[in-house]
């Protein structure tokens, strides 16, 4: 196989299947259901992961792929963005087979549109090439922008689209900007490059401002305080798997660009950057928390959630990089499964028509739908950060990069948030436990759990709390993941900042 | 492999799996005895567990050395950070592990009628925080314990919100889970500096590290470091004035919740981590703690004695028990220390009685309003006998195990007056004539007098079978843990003398010996001339 093709095949197929539901989507007469299609997209996301498998395979045989004149570059970090994504998107996929009560007749474009979407994501993963990291974006900025209008007919879905379409447009503006400037600091839009010319330019300024507009692009679509404005209202208005999917798989890679881009291309202007990073991950974590205090509907607290939770991740980015990009890959493996799960359930539960909105729709739920409760209340205690499940380690190593990194304010300032965090969650969470069933739920169609949401919620439930039990196997995967991201920088390695364990056993006996 | 190196295991494994069968069992609403069965399962997997718990007593080595775990299992469990799965028992903690076991079949049987609805979550959430707490017990890896501590704290709080009594159910759970949650936040910040600094979680490591000031940090960075664990722990005690969540956390939950909330956890995690990593600092804060306990215990038993909600008065009942604990403790002298941990088993176990016989009340009339008792003597003569005699245990009367503790620690206090002032201890000493008001006023209130409004409506009835098999083990317990205290207190002592006997900054000098001896003494009066359980002391 040819190295291209082979650093490029799970996007292909991915690709490949995207087209495959377009093509077929006519061949299923008007009213009929949609369903074969999600599972042609299935088969194809399972097959695309594999594929990453393989990439994962090679990379540990021969080290990192580069591709196509060295704009496209697979080492360990991309696969592991690659197989997150994978798996983010076959969940959602599973889950969101039965979504579409009647047979609508678009729902063959919704699946069309995740593959493109997921395509668009592992692209940024594993470009090193600002502009092919541009295309990545735009790609699954676009199918996530039409995703978020799909409950057609409905203000709220319209609203969410057009907010999120013009919003993003803009912020990827500021980050073609931010290229640009790059480009006219050093002559080169390539990762390797910018560093080299960065390091000898003679306009530093105009280095300085060009990260400072990447943070911005990529700060939208992380959605990181103060660029944050849009995601409430597109959370409330997109449909659940929608979001389940929105507010992980694209915060993903956009968080591996910016791993790649502050650590890789501008190193040297990290006393900078760090600054920026402060206030971002401050401002995020406060002003999520504090948003989601005052939320009563359902999917507009998660979306305030969101953005706290983007905040926990900036912080790790103040630490050395080789803790930095472990703490955060973690994080956001933690993040995806608890969150995505939750959106499984608010899907399950709800409908394509989310009868359930606020907090106090929720009341007595457990008495009514134990299993379902339970998995909330699982990924919501993972979300509280409740030891033994994924959330707690995922912070935990945030916090303690960050105190390593010399960054203790951040991490108490961190935990305070998460602190304030509880309480909303808990106000969910008691809810689902308590008493009386409310009218809504009492009056609410029982959506039987079907065979492929119990797959996809099982799924999520167990990477949860294998996480937070056995976070040793991820661990060592992500940790593994760092030095290949930046081949420039291995002359002088980041030393581990953990002091050794001293051999100390203490036995009575 | 031999059994002692599991055996903790086990005992942790144990609830865990019976909480994973009961939350597959299926619930079947409406058929009487249908619904009985995640009861039985419940009471089979806690006798089991009591039933593993009593290896350790059975084989505790007393003349192991000071400052070594027994029955210990310690295997690298998260490569980096170093987190290790390390358990081991002390004399400290062995005698906890057994009452939180022995507490357990009493919880279930006390929820056999009470809890009708929803019993798979119920029971599910009951063997949880029974593993939670366990591990607590058992942890010797700060980071695990941290986890078993944040995670006592969930299945706690559903329980209250779930199964609470009134309305207001949902607003206590929350700020229970408030209070406890947010210090913790900060422990973790704690526990993570220190991990910095020494780069290992493992107690028994940084407890040496701390006992040669090996800790390399300036005073006050410790000193804020130790208040940041004292906190943390102080809320879940809880001593005063952290004590905002208890009256509404007690007055909702369940009462087999409810006898597990306060108290030991708190206590114990003072005694091990706080005493344990920062010896000097604990010394340091020790005069405060004092005059807190010593308020604490004033102001629960005042407060007691207004309240006409039987809860509330047992709430702040609570509160004044623990804060002798508190006061004994800090005196950081082996009387002190001793009665304090003995203390803890004491008030845990008449705590336990003690709400279970309100639920009973509260099952027959419904009510918790002392004004709608009056005169059920007659009717109940079993009740109220039990009610009596739990009473008077924690009023320290003399025979009963009260009074073991109470006097220990206030004799302890009397010996450290060179640190604190005299006033403390006179005061701590009042408590428990303010003690015994409320609680014989409560007996005569309910139990005597003329019959009150609520039993003229109601037909109540005596002990069932089920009621005695609750109430008897606890009161023989009163009975025995008052007679034959040196049985408990031998492996206690263990860690009395170790955790009181270092360098301290207000013990007078060169007393350790004659202290010791003063205590045999003063145990010898106490156990009634002298009967066989005396030997257990040397």
């Amino acid at each position: 196989m040819s190295t291209n093709l082979l650093a490029l095949l799970p996007e292909l197929i991915l690709a490949l299947t995207g087209v495959l539901v377009m093509v077929s989507e006519p061949l299923i007469a008007p009213g009929q259901t949609r369903k074969p299609l999600g599972w042609l997209a299935i088969l194809g996301t399972f097959a695309s992961g594999l594929a990453a498998l393989y990439q994962l395979h090679v990379v540990n045989a021969s080290g990192p792929i580069t591709a196509f004149y060295a704009t496209l570059q697979v080492d360990a970090f991309s696969v592991f963005f690659h197989l997150l994504i994978a798996s983010i998107v076959l969940v959602t996929l599973l889950a969101s087979l039965d979504y579409f009560e009647s047979p609508i007749t678009f729902a063959g474009e919704y699946f069309a549109l995740v593959c493109f979407g997921a395509t668009g994501m592992m692209f940024m993963t594993s470009s090193v090439e600002l502009l092919m990291v541009f295309i990545g974006l735009e790609i699954s900025s676009i199918s996530t922008y039409i995703l978020a209008g799909f409950r057609k007919g409905r203000a709220t879905a319209s609203e969410a689209a057009i907010k999120y379409f013009l919003l993003g447009s803009f912020a990827t503006a500021f980050f073609l900007y931010g290229i640009a400037l790059c480009f006219g600091a050093t002559g080169s839009t390539s990762i390797a490059a910018i560093a080299a010319g960065l390091a000898v330019t003679r306009t530093p300024l105009l280095g300085w401002l060009a990260v400072a507009m990447v943070l911005i692009g990529l700060g939208f679509k992380v959605s990181a305080a103060p660029f944050h404005v849009w995601t409430p209202d597109v959370y409330q208005g997109a449909p659940a798997p929608v979001v389940g999917l929105m507010s992980t798989a694209p915060k993903a890679a956009a968080f591996a660009v910016l791993l790649r881009f502050l650590f890789n291309a501008t190193p040297m202007y990290r006393d900078h950057w760090i600054l920026l990073i402060e206030i971002l991950a401050v401002a995020s974590m406060t002003v999520g928390n504090l948003g989601a205090l005052l939320q009563r509907d359902v999917k507009r607290l998660l979306a305030y959630s969101a953005i706290a939770n983007a905040g926990y991740i900036l912080v790790a980015f103040t630490a050395a990089q080789q803790e930095a990009v472990s703490a955060v890959c973690f994080y956001t493996a933690a993040y995806s499964a608890m969150n995505v799960g939750a959106f499984i359930v608010l899907t399950q539960l709800s409908g394509f028509d989310e009868k359930l909105r606020t907090i106090d729709d929720f009341t007595g739920l457990a008495l009514k739908r134990p299993a379902l409760s339970a998995f909330l209340g699982l990924f919501l205690l993972s979300l509280i950060g409740i030891p033994f499940t994924g959330g707690f380690f995922g912070k935990f190593y945030v916090f303690s990069a960050a105190v390593h990194g010399g960054h203790t304010w951040l991490a108490i300032v961190g935990l305070v948030n998460s602190g304030i965090a509880c309480f909303y969650y808990l106000r969910l969470l008691a809810a689902l436990y308590s008493r009386p069933v409310t009218d809504t739920i009492a009056d609410a169609p029982m959506r039987r759990l079907t065979f492929p949401a119990t797959i996809a919620l099982t799924a999520t439930a167990a990477a949860t709390l294998c996480l937070g039990i056995l976070p040793n196997h991820l661990l060592h995967l992500v940790q593994r993941a760092t030095p290949e991201t930046l081949p420039a920088l291995t002359a002088a390695p980041v030393p581990s900042p953990l002091p050794p364990y001293g051999p100390a056993e203490t036995s009575s006996h | 492999m031999n059994l002692d190196h599991i055996i903790l295991t086990l005992i942790l494994l144990a609830p865990l799996v019976g909480a994973a069968v009961l939350a597959l069992m299926p619930e079947s609403e409406g058929s009487p005895d249908g619904s009985k069965r995640h009861a039985i399962g419940a009471l089979l997997v806690t006798l089991i567990t009591l039933g593993l718990t009593l290896h350790l007593p059975a084989h505790f080595h007393y003349g192991a050395e000071p400052h070594t775990f027994q029955f210990v299992q310690n295997i690298p469990w998260i490569a980096s950070p170093a987190i290790r799965y390390h358990l081991g028992v002390d004399g400290l903690s062995m005698w906890l592990i057994v009452l939180a076991a022995f507490l357990a079949p009493i919880g279930v049987l006390a929820s056999w009628n009470t809890i009708n609805t929803r019993t798979r979550l119920f029971y599910t959430l009951f063997l949880l925080q029974q593993v939670a707490m366990l591990g607590i017990f058992v942890a010797l890896d700060l980071f695990l314990y941290y986890g078993f501590w944040e995670l006592s704290l969930v299945p706690m709080t559903l329980l209250i919100a779930a199964f609470g009594r009134t309305e207001n159910r949902r607003r206590a759970a929350i700020k229970f889970f408030l209070y406890a949650f947010i210090p913790s936040a900060i422990l973790l910040v704690a526990i993570l500096w220190l991990y910095n600094l020494t780069g290992t979680f493992d107690l028994p490591i940084l407890q040496a590290l701390a006992a040669s000031h090996a800790i390399a940090a300036t005073p006050t960075a410790l000193l804020l470091c130790s208040l940041a664990f004292l906190v943390a722990f102080a809320v879940k005690v809880p001593v005063f004035p952290l004590h905002g969540w208890l009256q509404e956390a007690v007055s909702e939950a369940p009462t087999a919740a409810v006898m597990v909330l306060a108290g030991k956890l708190g206590l114990y995690s003072i005694l091990r981590f706080s005493f344990g990593i920062f010896p000097e600092q604990s010394r340091h804060v020790a005069p405060v703690l004092i005059a807190l306990g010593a308020i604490g215990i004033l102001y629960g038993s005042l407060i007691a004695l207004i309240k006409s909600d039987l809860k509330k008065l047992a709430a702040f009942s609570t509160l004044s028990h623990v804060s002798f604990v508190i006061l004994g403790i800090f005196t950081f002298t082996v009387l002190g220390v001793d009665g304090g941990v003995f203390q803890i088993l004491n008030e845990s176990l008449i705590g336990a009685a003690f709400f279970i016989l309100l639920g009973l009340l509260y099952e027959r009339y419904g009510t918790y309003d002392m004004r709608d008792y009056g005169g059920l003597a007659t009717r109940h003569p079993w009740m109220v006998t039990m009610f009596v005699i739990t009473v008077l245990a924690a009023a320290g009367l003399p025979m009963l195990s009260g009074f073991v503790g109470e006097f220990l620690i206030l004799s302890g206090s009397m010996q450290a007056v060179a640190a604190h002032h005299v006033l403390w201890t006179v005061i701590g000493a009042s408590g428990v004539i303010f003690g015994a008001s409320y609680l014989l006023w409560m007996i005569q209130r309910v139990f005597y007098g003329s019959v009150g409004m609520r039993p003229e409506e109601v037909p109540g009835w005596d002990l069932t079978a089920r009621e005695h098999l609750e109430l008897w083990p606890l009161t023989a317990l009163f009975l025995i843990m008052g007679i034959a205290s040196p049985f408990w207190i031998r492996a206690i002592d263990t860690y009395g003398t170790i955790t009181a006997d270092k360098p301290s900054l207000f013990e007078p000098t060169g007393l350790k010996h004659s202290e010791t001896e003063t205590y045999s003494k003063i145990l010898s009066q106490d156990v009634l001339s002298g009967t066989a359980a005396h030997q257990e002391v040397r």
